[in-house]
């Protein structure tokens, strides 16, 4: 019993701010929680903010202030309460005004050394004369040196929260959905636009980032209970109507092209593409910029009426309300309805409020100041609340009145003069929004087709008038989509008066009339940015970081292109907005990161390979065999061995991942002949030729070779990473030349391997149904012929010099082939062999690799490819470029260079530079220490004049040391190609 | 992601497709300077306009031809080439 009573008391001072039951409130008064900020506990029902719940202890600092440590508390409570930001072990970002209060979480400040109340970073408010906006550039950058220093003391003072590097891994789900229409802000004309795109047979998506629907229907009450039960029909109505999904505590995150809109919820983000998109995301109330603005105490009316209505807490007990608008009102009528008094209602407008609204105001006896601004908010003695504001009276230039001011006493003020349309969405999609001075804000002028635009962020505020336009949008969104449409939309009435004032921002000699809380920018900052020259909008935001702070301008680009305006005697269409790109609102990179997707291509033998100890290399999207591991020898030396093998023995090589595209039809050897540069008609049935592939402009870009199969049916090999192009490329060739011919790419459902070496021959006879002597199948023939049980295609190459089969068969059957070989070799003593020994062996015979010994400017002549160009044919592609090359003066040519045998020192490698009287004269493109050759062999390019057998050239480490070379004529090892032609 | 219309498979992501380039007319090569050839080899017009643009969708190996606004990323209409220059 004393526990509960103790619990009770308890209670009773957490909640000493707590309104009774309001209707509509959000919160579940039999469900408490508790959670500590700042060591302090404090108490709530589920349904709270952090910021809602540390409200109804009476407790206003919420939080310091970016650059000069001022206490701030609740702004908007609407998601762009920057200050009030705060931590826990593992999230630095926690927006306590938006963020559910949970059990047990423990809260800090992101930004106070030592302490919330006493936060020793306060004296920087003292200092506010000596920091301007710019100081940074100017103060510390002289000396240029001391800059580092200085860079590391601000990183500290200023920044948001530590980042725990150790804090849990999270991964989140994504998920991709498909709707009609996606309608974004469950306000009253986004709930209008739903149903009635939906009662038009469209599917409808309907988002909004608030836990409830409803928008300004579930605070903006003006005492009455009205828009309440508009909202309970509109709910009613979208619930029973199966055509529409509302996923509310959803906010929609940018637009990208086509209606692709990303939707982030807690759990995590949907990708949606729909038909249509209605942007009703609604409107941001925009401060009022006045000297003290920024104490704990003056807030938004809405944010004020937020409290209210949605979780029965009081902001305060006597309120001041600044404004110029009928919602200023409104808010003071709530917060009378709560039982809180109302000062005054300051009117900037001299007119004062046209509407029902200053009747029933008056009627209550609130005092009513019109032509009057707040001059400034004055502290209470410990700077962490208000005590009373200053209200002058305004002359018709909009300047204050020294006589007549007033000091009116409260805690509370709450500003109510205007909005910044939240069109982020709108501007990413492309709209064109111009300004009108009927509602003194952009509205959108030109809407990209499939996007629609409905409720304040359209310029349409009164509530009869929002549920119009939202018919209206929902009716065109529907009917856009491809539904047929009963009906017409009716006009959508304009606003009778402006809810936004041209200029709210009230000088003040002693500044702190703040215009952008995330960054502490005040209104001074702004006259120095003009000052210095940065009068254009995009200057100014980079100079004085307006609308860079976490809220991205949300409550601060509309004022500073007002200021802007004014300052530069321009109108605000002149000035202008600042470009909005996604997101539209900080989303977690736990949303944004994910697996990659990037594909990983196998051969049929990949796990043989595994098992055969394969060390695995990426070739494009291939992984492919480096080498084989082998106990007890170094990777270079298990090369050697490969290498080695292969010259005196035989190997075997995995060449399944060389392109493979198939060509035949009546025009097939016209098509070869103008694909590659080599002769092709007259290349007899059963043989291959090499293939050398070049682009218009007449630069290597694929080699391979080209087999006959039939008279009209080739079949082609290219390069690894090479074949998805040149199969594309031959594609668009083919339907450009209007050829009849088909092509198709064989690359995944071939298998195929390279045997290679001198008894090679002996391994594949055994296993093969047709005679393979050198008679039978010479040199460079290609056969069809079963090995085993299986059919497959061999021909006689000579990539590696020796003699050898490439052999291709079905992919199904790769493996068996595979098997049948090396279990038939074992006895022969065969090695596969990796990528990197048939880089050593080709190398040694002088042969390119396309990519690597090519660049994006060689041409078959700098390559010394000139052999394989017949330059005579009638056409082929890069032919004609390389009649106007052949002319000119080669700049670089390949050439083959040998170190001095018994080189010993560091080896020189790929793309160190060749050196010719301290000029640069090339480059390595290939090179390798030959056990066949017994020295080191290389390519690489120099200057035409030096690739003269015999010339001595110099290399040049990147120690800067030289070591020294001589050309040497290509092939490096058999020059006559007899090992690969005639043997066995 | 935007979305591209092929002619035959229809609309999908642009992911998809892989871009060819601006449509071109390969001039006769046997009949141009080396200045007309060297042009149209490698002189491209990068002005914002309607571009008719080569596209590959990828998974089905079609080409086919796309007009597109760069100015406002808009396609304005896809079509399969017809074996003419137009």
């Amino acid at each position: 019993m004393t526990d509960l009573n103790n619990r009770q008391s308890v209670d009773a001072a957490l909640e000493k701010n707590r309104l009774p039951r309001q209707a509509g409130e959000w919160i579940e008064r039999n469900q408490r929680v508790y959670f500590t900020f700042e060591g302090k506990t404090y108490g709530g029902f589920v349904g709270d903010t952090v910021s809602s719940a540390i409200a109804a202890s009476g407790n206003k600092v919420m939080g310091r202030s970016f650059k000069y440590h001022r206490s701030r508390g609740i702004l908007s409570l609407s998601n762009h309460d920057i200050n009030t930001m705060m931590q826990d072990e593992n999230d630095p970002t926690i927006r306590a005004d938006v963020v559910s209060a949970k059990e047990g979480m423990e809260l800090r400040s992101v930004n106070t050394f030592g302490g919330l109340e006493s936060d020793r970073g306060r004296f920087l408010n003292l200092f506010a004369r000596f920091l301007p906006a710019g100081f940074y550039y100017k103060t510390f950058h002289t000396p240029k040196w001391l800059f580092p220093m200085w860079e590391k003391v601000f990183r500290t003072l200023t920044g948001l929260g530590v980042v725990n590097v150790d804090s849990p891994r999270i991964r989140t789900p994504k998920r991709y959905d498909f709707t009609d229409v996606l309608v974004i802000g469950a306000g009253p004309s986004g709930l209008s636009a739903a149903i009635a795109a939906a009662k038009e047979g469209a599917k409808v998506v309907l988002v909004d980032e608030n836990a409830r629907p409803g928008g300004t229907l579930t605070y903006d009450h003006g005492g009455l209970d009205e828009n309440l039960e508009l909202l309970g029909r509109l709910l009613d109505e979208i619930k029973r109507n199966p055509g529409i999904q509302l996923r509310p505590g959803t906010v929609a995150t940018g637009y990208y092209a086509d209606n692709w809109v990303p939707l982030v919820d807690e759990v995590r983000m949907t990708k949606m593409r729909a038909k249509t998109v209605i942007v009703a995301s609604g409107a941001f109330e925009q401060p009022c910029v006045f000297r003290n603005n920024d104490l704990p105490g003056v807030m938004l009316a809405s944010a004020a009426q937020r409290l209210v209505k949605r979780y029965a807490v009081r902001p305060g007990r006597n309120h001041v309300i600044v404004t110029s608008n009928s919602a200023g009102y409104r808010a003071a009528l709530d917060m009378a309805s709560s039982g809180a008094s109302i000062a005054a209602i300051v009117d900037f407008r001299p007119e004062g409020e046209p509407s029902t609204w200053h009747e029933r105001a008056v009627g209550l006896g609130i005092r009513i100041l019109p032509g009057y601004c707040i001059y400034e908010a004055i502290p209470q003695e410990d700077k962490l609340g208000v005590s009373a504001a200053i209200a002058r009276k305004l002359s018709s230039t909009g300047e204050t009145e020294e006589s007549g001011s007033q000091t009116i006493s409260c805690d509370t003020i709450l500003m109510a003069v205007g909005y910044a349309p939240a069109a982020n969405l709108l501007y990413q999609a492309g709209t064109k929004m111009r300004y009108t001075h009927e509602t003194e804000q952009f509205v959108p002028e030109a809407l990209p087709d499939n996007v629609f635009a409905c409720g304040r962020v359209n310029g349409v505020y009164t509530v009869p008038a929002q549920l119009l336009d939202g018919d209206r949008a929902g009716l065109a969104a529907a009917e856009k989509a491809g539904c047929p449409v009963s009906r017409k939309a009716s006009a959508v009435p304009a606003e009778a008066v402006s809810p936004s004032h041209p200029y709210p921002v009230i000088a003040h000699p002693k500044g702190k009339n703040f215009v952008d809380f995330d960054e502490d920018l005040h209104l001074r900052d702004f006259y120095v940015s003009v000052q210095e020259a940065f009068d254009n909008i995009e200057l100014m935001k980079r100079f004085t970081t307006v609308g860079m702070g976490p809220s991205q301008g949300k409550h601060s680009n509309m004022n500073a292109i007002r200021i802007l305006a004014r300052l530069t005697g321009k109108s605000i269409a002149e000035v202008g907005t600042t470009t909005a790109r996604p997101f539209f609102h900080p989303v977690k990179l736990s949303h944004l990161a994910g697996r990659g997707f990037s594909p990983e291509r196998f051969t049929p033998m990949h796990h043989r390979h595994a098992e055969l100890g394969a060390v695995f290399m990426d070739a494009g999207n291939w992984k492919r065999p480096e080498y084989y591991r082998c106990e007890g020898m170094s990777r270079l030396e298990t090369i050697r061995m490969e290498v080695r093998n292969v010259r005196t023995n035989v190997g075997m090589i995995d060449v399944g991942t060389l392109g493979k595209i198939e060509v035949f039809g009546p025009d097939s050897v016209r098509f070869i002949e103008r694909m590659y540069t080599g002769l092709f008609a007259k290349q007899a049935v059963g043989t291959t030729r090499y293939a050398l592939g070049l682009d218009e402009s007449g630069v290597i870009i694929d080699d391979g070779v080209v087999g006959r199969l039939a008279d009209e049916h080739f079949f082609v090999t290219t390069t690894t990473t090479g074949s998805a192009q040149v199969y594309r490329e031959m594609n668009r060739w083919a339907l450009l030349w209007g050829m009849d011919v088909g092509i198709v790419n064989a690359t995944g459902y071939m298998a195929a391997m390279n045997l290679a070496g001198p008894k090679s021959r002996s391994i594949l006879a055994p296993h093969c149904n047709i005679d393979i002597s050198d008679e039978s199948v010479p040199y460079l023939a290609l056969r069809t012929c079963q090995i085993g049980e299986v059919l497959a295609r061999i021909m006689r190459v000579g990539f590696v010099g020796e003699l050898g089969y490439e052999i291709h068969v079905p992919s199904e059957n790769g493996l068996y082939v595979w098997d049948l070989l090396m279990k038939e070799g074992e006895k022969h003593g065969i090695h596969p062999f990796g990528v990197e020994a048939q880089r050593v062996l080709r190398l040694e015979k002088g042969h390119i690799i396309v990519s690597q010994d090519t660049d994006g400017l060689t041409n078959p002549f700098d390559a010394a490819c000139g052999w394989a160009v017949k330059m005579n044919k009638p056409f082929f592609i890069g032919q004609r470029s390389l009649k106007i090359a052949q002319n000119m003066e080669r700049k670089q040519v390949l050439a083959g260079f040998s170190l001095s045998r018994g080189y010993v020192g560091e080896l020189p490698k790929e793309s160190h530079l060749v050196i010719e009287g301290g000029e640069i004269a090339g480059r390595i493109t290939s090179i390798t220490d030959s056990e066949a050759l017994g020295r080191v062999i290389g390519l690489c390019f120099v200057r035409p004049d030096m690739n003269v057998i015999g010339q001595a050239i110099q290399f040049r480490l990147s120690d800067g040391s030289m070591v020294p070379a001589e050309i040497v004529a290509t092939p490096f090892y058999d020059p006559e190609g007899l090992r690969q032609k005639v043997q066995g | 992601m935007k979305l591209l219309t092929c002619p035959i498979n229809g609309t999908r992501p642009l992911q998809e497709f892989t871009w060819g380039g601006e449509y071109r007319v390969m001039p006769d090569p046997d009949q141009v300077s080396d200045e007309e050839w060297a042009d149209y080899v490698f002189n491209r017009n990068g002005a914002p306009g309607i571009k008719k643009e080569w596209w590959h969708h990828t998974a089905s190996g079609i080409w086919f031809i796309a007009e597109r606004d760069t100015e406002r990323d808009v396609v304005l209409r896809t079509y399969l080439y017809s074996g003419k220059d137009e």
